[in-house]
């Protein structure tokens, strides 16, 4: 909402510098997106009369007029603009002078242009002729007369030519952009901002005048209005006879353009001018175009069309409430007039139109039709009904004003059932006890009547009834907000809650904070990608066309295929943040990810999805392999407390290379196996599909079955008193033979003073027979009571030797 | 013998002087001292003297004895001094050179920025709650007080699963499902992702993280609000930070406010960062609407609350000077590096 200050001062009286204006009104609750001055940045810019206008003896688009400019002798001023005429009153940049600009077809440049005397085409031009751009107004507040060519200033000057012309004009002003919440659509007008002011201020808010002189007719001789639908609260019509169609006065023009909107013609500016003063859009209809001067409002029938005013044809149906007149459509209430009604040159009698529709279905119908106005947005936004006749009223009184038109006696007003405030009951010592302040009730009912409310009752209750126009304040809490800030916020105290509570943390929060730290401790990088997935990201991933990871939540109104479901996994997440660093030229990366994974609820299909945390690591880069990703998984598991796990491989997981991808198992409380996730090398074909051109691991563990398994107790040991001694054993194994297993069989024999056993060495080559391997452990042996005797020793292990010969085949190697 | 054993002392001392190792001494000693050693020689040679010339002799021996054995010791600690200190020279190190890097990892600023917020208040006893991500209509609108006809209800703002869930908008979800849950009084804190129909730019983002901050007992005041914010943004921003409470509106609150904090860059005199105003906005707030409390079971005569809806990118952003919030979610590992 644009405020001109000046206009603001019609109302109110403003008495404060305008920053301190801004600041204080900020603090009561009208919050300003910016604050603009205007009409400044010119000098030496005059007002002059065009007195000769003449055809340039060289140019055919140039003509040199004799511009008064209250000197002797007139100004040359060559001008290539068309829509000046001689007698005409417009601003002349002299000799020497500067204007804000842009230049016509030219850039704004900072601190202005500068304006001297010259030639063009050989004939001396001693200035310019302004047009408002070049002032400094933006084209689309420039009056239509004026648009795109030389601003003609209405009214007659002659006793000010050669005055300044921002000072004449008293063009300075600033405009205040006021973010209005959709709760006050009263501060979308100039009086509800008034409002505001007075009650900021402690000033006196002044009403328009609207008081018409009687005249001989009635406006009921000529119209009568008939409302058949719910969807119109109030229609209020006037006649307005005798229109004479002619520029506004430039105090008029003014006020519309400070508030961004182009001067068209005094009736059109007077529409606005009172839309703009009230909220309350309005509309002319020329009489003779009304059939049977009846106007029936009503719903549409459905599959009617009709022609609206910006020539387009509109399927109508029968929600959208339509003004009629006794045979045909003539507008869409609340949105937009017809091309068979719109005022013509030659029109005399106008019907002004101030009604008041239902938001919710002004609304409906703009949106059906594509189509929103002025004044089918403020229609949204809800408008009192009661603002109608004064409206009404108003445009009347302008009209009277102006001289352009006799508006005759009273209106048709149809209102139903009239609007009326709602009493509402606040109590002092509530809203005290919400603020948390000791504000005596005399000062909250002064806040309440600065603000045009009254008040009644005694004691703790006050009975408070707001103008209709505040239709924000149904119930109690509503006026805490009142005192609030009129009060002003920050005068209110500062203290902390004194409210006994313990923390307590979600499932998982610790564990999640305790796996990054363990991450981030191993060189891992945090990322966080978009919780969001698609088909096309699980294909290039290489997950098969039926698995579950496709059970996917799909948003019925994605932005594009990147928004079109929820991630079922964080995998593909990864491959694209690997993929992206990868083509960045970074070297190496090690990066973890733990977020929500979503699926769709396949046992409710209408209740919320499942979600759940996942976990992934990936990582590429000279120093990266397999068992380097495998060794930062077994780490952080164990940190997490997962003390048994076991790698199976798995061949048919398409993310990875069918000979490097094992699940991570382990077994829960009953000895049952649960896999927690699935690592591997990234499938060749999907590195390149992510523009992964190097060898590169990820992982992917289901983070709320590790928390569920985890057991992080901690039961002391004593360090071991006795040494331990080890044996060292390189074996022949077939090369199928997995270390696992190799270790798993050891273990199982139970040998109570074997303490740890050890892969150190893998080989193949020379020296060892094709489709076998050597494998060199090293075993530990330690006895808690004693110091083992080597033969103790020797004799276990040598058990170990010979169950490893008989079941595996192995040989030892010399 | 008398002059035998000046010669040996004299001889001592002369090829000591002369000796430059450790290993040449050593050689001496054995030469001179030694089972096979001069000195012994002529020890040995004592036997054919009378017992007053053994006393006299051997007095003068030990005399001797002592005395290249003093000799020696010194010299040796000599070399042993020169060798030590040669091999602290021949062992000098460029300590200019780098280290070995030890790799380590770092959080994400957007969970460092969750979890500064948090510990903050976790020392005042603040719980961290949370909700879903795919939330109800219900608890995502209706039961925020949220009018029928709100464009953020609007399938141009907010992304919907059907008709009646959505990915939540904001942490204020969470709202009722924690008046639902949890037993009264308490204070807490919910962290999580929120997603609207923005198109990407450098200061929108279709998924973000808020952090909802609730507190509800009974004499909670506007003035609490004020308090428990004003310390967050000293805490966050520093120390000498103000802040400012401006009216505002939003369904699920009433008062509602915005809080500015003073421009951390400047101070609050006006610069690039807080585009010459001094305030950068911060967050919005309120005292929770009754209704919002009505809809959760909660006895709004005894109880009353606030509630507090954050942007942890923006705070992020502001605290970093990030200039673009895609940046967040790119992450490039030179990005990440930088918020150790």
């Amino acid at each position: 909402m644009l405020v001109s200050v000046e206009w603001l001062k019609d109302y109110v009286d403003i008495n404060v510098p305008v920053q301190e204006f801004c600041d204080r009104m900020i603090m009561s609750g009208s919050n300003i997106e910016t604050c603009t001055e205007i009409g400044t940045g010119m000098s030496n810019v005059k007002l002059g009369r065009i007195d000769k206008i003449e055809k340039h003896p060289d140019a055919d688009k140039l003509v040199v007029c004799a511009i008064n400019v209250g000197g002797d002798e007139p100004l040359q001023i060559v001008t290539g603009a068309d829509n000046i005429y001689v007698g005409a009153y417009v601003p002349v940049a002299v000799h020497n002078s500067r204007v804000p600009g842009p230049l016509h077809g030219q850039p704004k440049v900072e601190g202005g242009v500068k304006i001297t005397k010259g030639k063009l085409r050989g004939v001396v031009s001693e200035g310019m002729l302004c047009g408002p751009q070049e002032l400094g107004f933006d084209d689309k507040v420039a009056p239509f007369v004026s648009k795109d060519g030389i601003w003609l200033i209405p009214g007659n000057w002659d006793d000010h030519l050669g005055e300044d012309f921002d000072k004449v004009l008293e063009l300075e002003d600033n405009v205040v952009d006021f973010e209005i919440t959709p709760n006050r659509p009263d501060c979308l007008a100039m009086i509800g901002m008034a409002r505001e002011a007075a009650a900021t201020f402690g000033e006196k808010l002044r009403y328009p005048d609207t008081e018409c002189q009687k005249t001989d007719e009635e406006a009921s001789d000529y119209i009568s209005v008939e409302v058949r639908s719910e969807f119109c609260k109030r229609y209020t019509a006037r006649i307005i006879k005798d229109v004479k169609i002619e520029q506004s006065p430039w105090w008029l023009q003014k006020r519309l353009m400070a508030a961004g909107m182009r001067p068209i013609n005094n009736m059109v500016d007077i529409t606005n001018f009172v839309m703009l003063e009230y909220g309350q859009p309005l509309h002319a209809f020329d009489i003779n175009s009304i059939a049977g001067h009846h106007i029936i409002v009503d719903v549409a029938k459905a599959g009617d069309t009709f022609t609206s005013l910006d020539e387009v044809e509109r399927k109508l149906d029968d929600k959208m409430l339509m003004i009629n007149d006794a045979e045909k459509p003539v507008a869409i209430a609340g949105v937009m007039g017809g091309l068979n009604s719109e005022i013509q040159d030659d029109t005399n009698t106008v019907v002004i139109e101030s009604a008041n529709f239902l938001g919710s279905n002004v609304r409906a119908t703009s949106k059906r039709l594509g189509l929103r106005t002025e004044a089918s947005g403020r229609y949204e936004k809800g408008i009192d009904p009661n603002l109608c006749e004064a409206a009404a009223d108003r445009v009347c009184k302008l009209v009277e004003m102006l001289g352009c038109g006799k508006v005759l006696n009273g209106s048709v007003d149809v209102y139903p059932s009239p609007e009326k405030a709602p009493t509402v009951m606040a109590r002092v010592s509530r809203i005290n006890k919400v603020l948390g302040t000791d504000i005596p009730r005399e000062q909250m009912e002064g806040y309440f009547r600065s603000l045009e409310m009254e008040v009644t009752g005694e004691g703790d209750e006050m009975y408070v009834t707001p103008p209709t126009i505040r239709q924000d304040l149904p119930e109690e809490v509503d006026y805490v907000e009142e005192v609030a800030r009129m009060y002003g916020y920050d005068n209110l105290p500062m203290t902390l809650p004194e409210c006994e509570s313990r923390p307590a943390f979600p499932k998982n929060w610790n564990m999640r904070e305790l796996a990054r730290q363990t991450l981030c401790g191993m060189g891992a990088n945090e990322i966080q990608t978009f919780s969001f997935s698609n088909g096309k990201i699980l294909d290039m991933s290489g997950i098969d066309e039926d698995s579950w990871e496709r059970n996917f939540v799909e948003i019925i109104n994605p932005m594009g295929e990147d928004t079109a479901s929820l991630r079922t996994i964080l995998t593909p997440g990864m491959l694209e943040v690997l993929g992206r660093n990868f083509s960045r030229n970074i070297e190496s990366v090690r990066a973890y990810e733990i977020g929500k994974t979503f699926m769709k609820n396949l046992i409710d299909p209408k209740g919320l999805p499942d979600e759940s945390y996942d976990l992934t690591i990936g990582c590429y880069g000279e120093n990266e392999d397999f068992y380097s990703l495998k060794g930062m998984v077994c780490t952080l598991l164990d940190r997490l407390g997962i003390r048994e796990l076991k790698f199976v491989a798995e061949s048919e997981y398409g993310v990875y290379h069918p000979g490097r991808c094992a699940r991570v198992v382990t077994s829960d409380t009953n000895g049952q196996e649960v896999e927690l996730g699935i690592m591997g090398e990234v499938h060749p074909d999907v590195a390149e599909n992510f523009g992964i051109d190097t060898r590169a691991y990820c992982c992917e563990l289901f983070f709320d079955l590790i928390d569920e398994l985890s057991d992080r107790e901690v039961q002391y040991h004593q360090p071991p008193k006795y040494p331990s001694t080890s044996r060292d054993m390189a074996l022949i194994v077939d090369e199928d033979l997995e270390i696992g297993e190799i270790e798993a069989q050891v273990n199982a024999m139970g040998i109570g003073i074997l303490r740890d056993i050890k892969l150190f060495d893998v080989y193949r080559g020379e020296q060892v027979e094709q489709g076998k391997k050597s494998v060199a452990f090293s075993l530990t042996y330690r006895d808690d009571e004693k110091t083992l005797t080597d033969e103790e020793t020797d004799e276990a292990h040598n058990s170990v030797v010979e169950m490893l010969k008989e079941k595996f085949g192995a040989t030892l190697r010399d | 013998m008398q002059e035998k054993l000046e010669k040996v002392l004299a001889e001592a001392k002369e090829q000591l002087s002369k000796a430059t190792s450790i290993a040449e001494t050593e050689e001496i000693r054995v030469r001179v001292l030694g089972k096979k050693g001069k000195l012994t020689e002529i020890l040995r040679g004592m036997g054919k003297l009378s017992p007053e010339e053994k006393k006299e002799l051997g007095m003068s021996a030990n005399k001797v004895k002592s005395e290249v054995g003093d000799l020696l010791s010194s010299k040796m600690d000599a070399l042993k001094a020169q060798a030590k200190e040669a091999k602290f020279n021949r062992e000098k190190i460029d300590v200019t050179e780098p280290g070995r890097p030890v790799i380590y990892g770092v959080e994400h600023p957007i969970t460092q920025t969750i979890n500064e917020v948090v510990d903050i208040f976790k020392s005042m006893g603040y719980s961290v709650y949370e909700s879903p991500d795919v939330d109800s209509v219900y608890n995502t609108f209706d039961a925020l007080n949220s009018p029928e006809d709100h464009p953020a209800r609007d399938m141009t703002d907010t992304f919907y699963v059907n008709d009646n869930t959505v990915l939540r908008p904001h942490t204020s979800s969470a709202e009722v499902r924690a008046e639902k849950e949890l037993a009264t009084p308490y204070k807490i804190l919910i962290p999580g992702r929120c997603y609207r129909c923005d198109t990407p730019d450098a200061t929108h983002s279709h998924t973000f993280h808020q952090i909802e901050m609730m507190v509800i007992g009974e004499g909670i005041t506007m003035a609490d609000l004020k308090g428990s914010l004003d310390l967050m943004a000293k805490k966050l921003f520093g120390p000498k930070t103000r802040t400012k409470f401006r009216p505002h509106h939003f369904p699920f609150t009433e008062p509602s406010a915005e809080m500015d904090v003073s421009c951390f860059k400047c101070g609050g005199t006006g610069c690039p960062v807080c585009k010459g105003s001094g305030w950068i906005e911060i967050l919005g707030c309120g005292m929770t609407h009754p209704h919002v409390h009505k809809a959760g079971g909660i006895d709004t005569e005894k109880y009353t609350g606030f509630a507090v809806g954050m942007g942890v990118e923006r705070i992020a952003m502001l605290k970093y000077g990030i200039d673009d919030i895609r940046l967040l979610y790119e992450n490039d590992m030179r990005f990440i590096n930088q918020f150790k």
